[in-house]
């Protein structure tokens, strides 16, 4: 049940995401390229949070901070590199090969010492202090004036790596999309590893996993962590999409909207959070048209999903398939059950 | 370290510490009894706040309004709880969660659409605008002591409440066991409703006393719910004297903090490095406590007993 997968739909949706964006860019509708690209970015992010709330059970409510943090880790050396001060410590560069590693060390960094305090506690207590951990990291950034504080930070050059320029925004975004699909396989991979297995062993039944011989805290710690490091990564991607970072894309908001991609879109599959972001920025984009006060239908929906749907995007669609093959098969006979 | 100054950043502190748990108390009361986790809670702080600068600006009087937006809040807290958190009791608390959060964002963009963009001042009369001259350099603006008096009333008033009436001794016994209460005959549906809408006065009432400070905003309610939860992490979710005295440590740990650290920090490092790193610091020392006071107490400094 935990590892439902849905192999075709995940296919199609990558397929779809590979080719559609491009088209609208060759076709002279950049916009939507750059919706495509932000979507892409906050996908990687719902794929980590996916690996420690999904398939790990652990409901980590600060996963935008790990977002900043990568952000600023692009932002800061590219401020000194142009501003000067801190070439001593290396860290005055433009170059991408030191913000995305920085990114990730930092995310880690940050995952790991949180993680040993927040994994000792459960339930709503593990609710409550990654989001209290991840405001620290808000209140810190905002008293840090140098870097712009409550103002934000403009990133005046993008991460530099040779051969590719993240200037164009069609290579920004095949950057995005190989960094997504290389998140998803590797998340995959280790959910189908013994590692993955122990993890959502422990999302079952703690006690029994910790009775078997497992140090499950030992696992936990290490899946928060893995997680914290990929969504840094994303977070490096959007400092170079966005080139203004602020500590707003931190607030706690940004990590209820993240965790709204990965309900919505299915938990503990691996397409579902995909299919989450495709769902919110489709959702934010349609209603923000319509109306400046999109947030309250967008709200209402939130509460809708909460109190009548279990499974997400990936299981109705997957059972709709399923669904419709069986009604083929018995050939207008009764009518199958409504599983939910 | 100037007297005078340290003691009106006591003052201060034990403002933010009563406000903190007036916020906090709501929260741990409706998660003790009705084990539900209410993101929304801050944005009952906000109702609260905008209600009683509305009916300021109609009234003409602070103190009036005051008291005519403590049960509008409670209405609007008892119909939150019959449209929404009601069908959330008993639920995950992931759920719990997201549907509030969700709640959030309704009840923000209904506020806007109500008040609009803008914050609303609230005037004071003027016999609590003025200030108290203790000595010549100890000064204290009079509301911030009637923020005190009205807090640590609030207080006193839910303690005996909760331990000398027979409400609370019902609330008493719901959060120890449920089915029980229950089954004696309790009408249990009712009692979690008068709870929550007790939770959204207590929050309300924060946010109408620091309207007059800060003025009455949309998005007022965004930073206190955090430091609410570190209050509760911190006292152990439940516990109304845990909430209280963690309210207190963290409004005065705050307070003093980003009063003198940079002070306490240039007795060992240069003025520049104090300087820069104090803010830093300041802003991140109530996560660091909370962070200590669970590495050694996982469930708080007073967990309650059963659950």
């Amino acid at each position: 049940m935990s590892a439902t997968n849905y192999p075709k739909l995940t296919l199609l949706v990558m397929v779809l995401l590979a080719v559609l964006p491009p088209l609208f860019y060759f076709t002279g509708q950049p916009f939507y390229l750059d919706l495509a690209t932000r979507l892409t970015i906050l996908a990687i992010a719902a794929v980590s949070l996916n690996l420690i709330l999904g398939y790990s059970g652990l409901v980590s409510f600060g996963h935008a901070a790990y977002i900043g943090l990568g952000a600023y880790a692009v932002g800061i050396p590219g401020y000194h590199a142009i501003y000067g001060g801190l070439e001593s410590w290396g860290l005055a560069s433009t170059s991408g090969w030191l913000h995305f590693p920085l990114a990730m060390l930092i995310g880690a960094i940050f995952a790991l010492i949180t993680g040993i305090v927040c994994l000792r506690t459960k339930g709503v207590y593990f609710i409550m202090i990654t989001m209290a951990f991840a405001q620290m990291v808000y209140y810190a950034i905002v008293s840090i004036k140098t870097y712009g504080g409550d103002d934000g930070l403009t990133i005046d050059v993008r991460s530099e790596f040779p051969g590719v320029s993240l200037d164009d925004p069609l290579q920004l975004f095949g950057v995005s999309y190989v960094v997504l699909v290389a998140v998803m396989l590797l998340v995959r991979m280790m959910v189908n590893s013994r590692f993955g297995m122990v993890l959502r062993g422990a999302k079952g039944n703690n006690e029994r996993m910790v009775m078997m011989g497992y140090n499950t805290y030992r696992y936990q710690l290490t899946a928060y962590v893995i997680s914290g490091a990929l969504a840094a990564l994303s977070g490096a991607l959007l400092g170079n999409f966005t080139t203004f970072i602020s500590p707003e894309m931190m607030d706690w908001t940004r990590s209820g909207e993240l965790m709204f991609m990965v309900i919505l879109g299915g938990v503990a599959t691996t397409v579902g959070p995909v299919l989450g972001a495709v769902a919110f920025i489709l959702i934010e984009e349609v209603l923000s048209t319509f109306t400046i006060y999109w947030q309250l239908p967008f709200g209402l929906l939130l509460m809708g999903v909460v109190l009548y749907s279990q499974g997400g995007l990936a299981n109705i669609l997957g059972q709709w398939r399923a669904r419709r093959a069986l009604r083929d098969a018995s050939q207008g006979g009764a009518a199958p059950e409504h599983k939910l | 370290m100037d007297y005078a100054l340290f003691v009106m950043q006591v003052l201060n502190g034990l403002q933010l510490g009563l406000l903190l748990f007036l916020v906090a108390s709501g929260l741990t009361l409706v998660f003790g009894i009705l084990d539900f986790v209410n993101l929304a809670h801050a944005s009952l702080y906000m109702v609260g706040a905008l209600v009683c600068a509305s009916l300021t600006l109609v009234l003409g009087n602070f103190v009036w309004a005051l008291l005519l937006a403590i049960p509008v809040t409670a209405l609007v807290g008892w119909t939150v709880e019959r449209l929404v958190a009601r069908r959330l009791y008993g639920r995950d608390h992931l759920d719990q969660v997201l549907a509030t959060f969700g709640l959030i964002l309704v009840l923000t963009t209904l506020a806007h659409l109500i008040w609009g963009p803008q914050g609303i001042s609230v005037p004071l009369p003027s016999w609590l605008k003025g200030q108290l001259a203790f000595s010549d350099t100890l000064i204290f603006p009079i509301y911030r002591l009637v923020i005190i008096g009205a807090g640590l009333l609030a207080a006193l008033g839910l303690y005996v409440l909760v331990t000398h009436t027979r409400l609370g001794m019902l609330i008493r016994a719901g959060a120890s066991n449920r089915q029980m209460v229950s089954a004696l005959g309790v009408n249990i549906e009712r009692l979690f409703a008068i709870v929550f809408s007790l939770g959204a006065v207590l929050a309300g009432l924060a946010g109408m006393l620091v309207a007059p400070i800060t003025e009455a905003s949309i998005g007022m309610g965004n930073g206190i719910i955090i430091t609410a939860f570190v209050v509760i992490i911190v006292g152990g979710i439940g516990s109304m004297k845990g909430a209280f005295i963690a309210a207190m440590l963290i409004g005065l740990i705050d307070t003093l903090g980003r009063a003198f650290l940079d002070g306490v920090f240039k007795l060992f490092m240069s003025s520049d490095a104090a300087e820069n790193s104090a803010p830093a610091v300041s802003a991140m020392l109530i996560y660091i406590i909370m962070a200590l006071v669970l590495a050694f107490r996982p469930k708080g400094l007073f967990p309650p007993k059963v659950r």
